[in-house]
């Protein structure tokens, strides 16, 4: 067995995203970030608040799982097994919200 | 198992081809989606996990939104933003690690990991700033818990409008805010420790060049980690911190 490890292949098939969308996706998830800061400071959209908070984290959320977890480049078995729990939290946390007797998640 | 695969001779790895191919493989592909399997497998009870405590925080906050918009508004969302920022860049250097991996520039994943550490360790500092300003002002739950601020929350529309509670009561409910925040972000800040210190570990097999196109599983699998830190934290913000 040879102390080091054999000379790896110069080229390999990629098997995520590049840099660039790398770089792209970092800045998107920080103006998104921005724009989650911007919002309270909008008295306009304090009746859309809630909501507006949290398509943008979901959106943020989504890219993370896509791109640098590279959900998107990888067999569809792993993108099922990672959603279908996820989905079963929501439900739960969502069924249980019931539970004082008001929906309150988009009321202020 | 075949008698091969447990013979002594081939098990620690370099039996039948790459050094880091363990004996119950066949092929380093076979392997690496095996791990990959494994790790997903295991953000799943993750899943659950941090999913069960949002949940109950979900739940403490529709029954009480009073006090925990009151609790809520001492955060200081300023610092949860910045924290955020600092975690996706934290996420990108991670990424860039694996990808220099993948195109064998050993400096640059060991660069790269070094940043991903440093980031990680400039988040625990904010929010060990965060949690002092809570010890300073008597927030954090227990014996020595003070709530000054008083039962001054904007006044909700509908049934919650009805029958403000008790300053006492009121007092309680808050205290069971911090203790879920302290519980999610020191949970999620114990992840990051752990984080960190698997990074800690692969530097040095990175600077030897162990991680290559061939083979770099262990960074992969890392990476997976440190980027479902970074989705937890980024819910943890917009839940705890922004929405009222």
């Amino acid at each position: 067995v040879s102390a080091h490890p054999p000379t790896p292949p110069r080229s390999h098939a990629p098997e995520h995203a590049s840099t660039g969308t790398y770089l792209k996706i970092a800045a998107v998830l920080c103006v998104v970030t921005a724009l989650e800061f911007a919002v309270i400071y909008i008295r306009q959209l304090t009746p859309i608040l809630t909501p507006l908070l949290i398509v943008m984290s979901v959106g943020k959320f989504a890219l993370v799982v896509m791109y640098f977890m590279h959900l998107r480049y990888d067999a569809r078995p792993l993108t099922l097994l990672f959603v279908a729990p996820l989905v079963l939290a929501i439900g739960i946390a969502l069924a249980l919200m019931t539970l004082p007797g008001d929906f309150l998640l988009f009321r202020r | 198992l075949s008698i091969r695969s447990i013979e002594p001779a081939v098990a620690v790895g370099g039996g039948h081809g790459h050094p880091s191919l363990q004996y119950h493989f066949d092929t380093l592909e076979q392997q690496k989606e095996a791990s990959t399997l494994g790790m997903w497998l295991f953000l799943v009870t993750e899943i659950m996990f941090f999913g069960g405590l949002f949940t109950t925080y979900i739940v403490y906050r529709s029954s009480w939104p009073r006090e925990f918009m009151a609790a809520s508004s001492t955060l200081d969302w300023k610092l949860g933003a910045f924290n955020t920022a600092v975690l996706i860049l934290s996420s990108l250097t991670m990424a860039l690690s694996i990808w220099a991996a993948q195109v064998n520039r050993r400096k640059q994943v060991v660069l790269y990991l070094v940043a991903t550490m440093i980031l990680g360790l400039v988040f625990l500092g904010v929010k060990a700033v965060e949690y002092a300003d809570k010890f300073e002002h008597h927030h954090v739950p227990g014996p020595e818990f003070v709530w000054s601020e008083g039962a001054h929350a904007e006044p909700l529309e509908g049934p919650q409008s009805e029958a403000p509670p008790l300053e006492d009561d009121f007092a309680k409910h808050v205290q069971v805010f911090f203790s879920l925040y302290f519980i999610m972000t020191g949970l999620h800040a114990v992840h990051m420790i752990c984080g960190i210190g698997v990074l800690a570990f692969l530097l040095v097999p990175s600077w030897k060049g162990r991680y290559n196109s061939a083979y770099h599983n262990p960074l992969e699998c890392t990476g997976l980690y440190w980027h479902f830190v970074d989705i937890v934290w980024i819910v943890i913000f917009t839940v705890v911190y922004l929405i009222p």
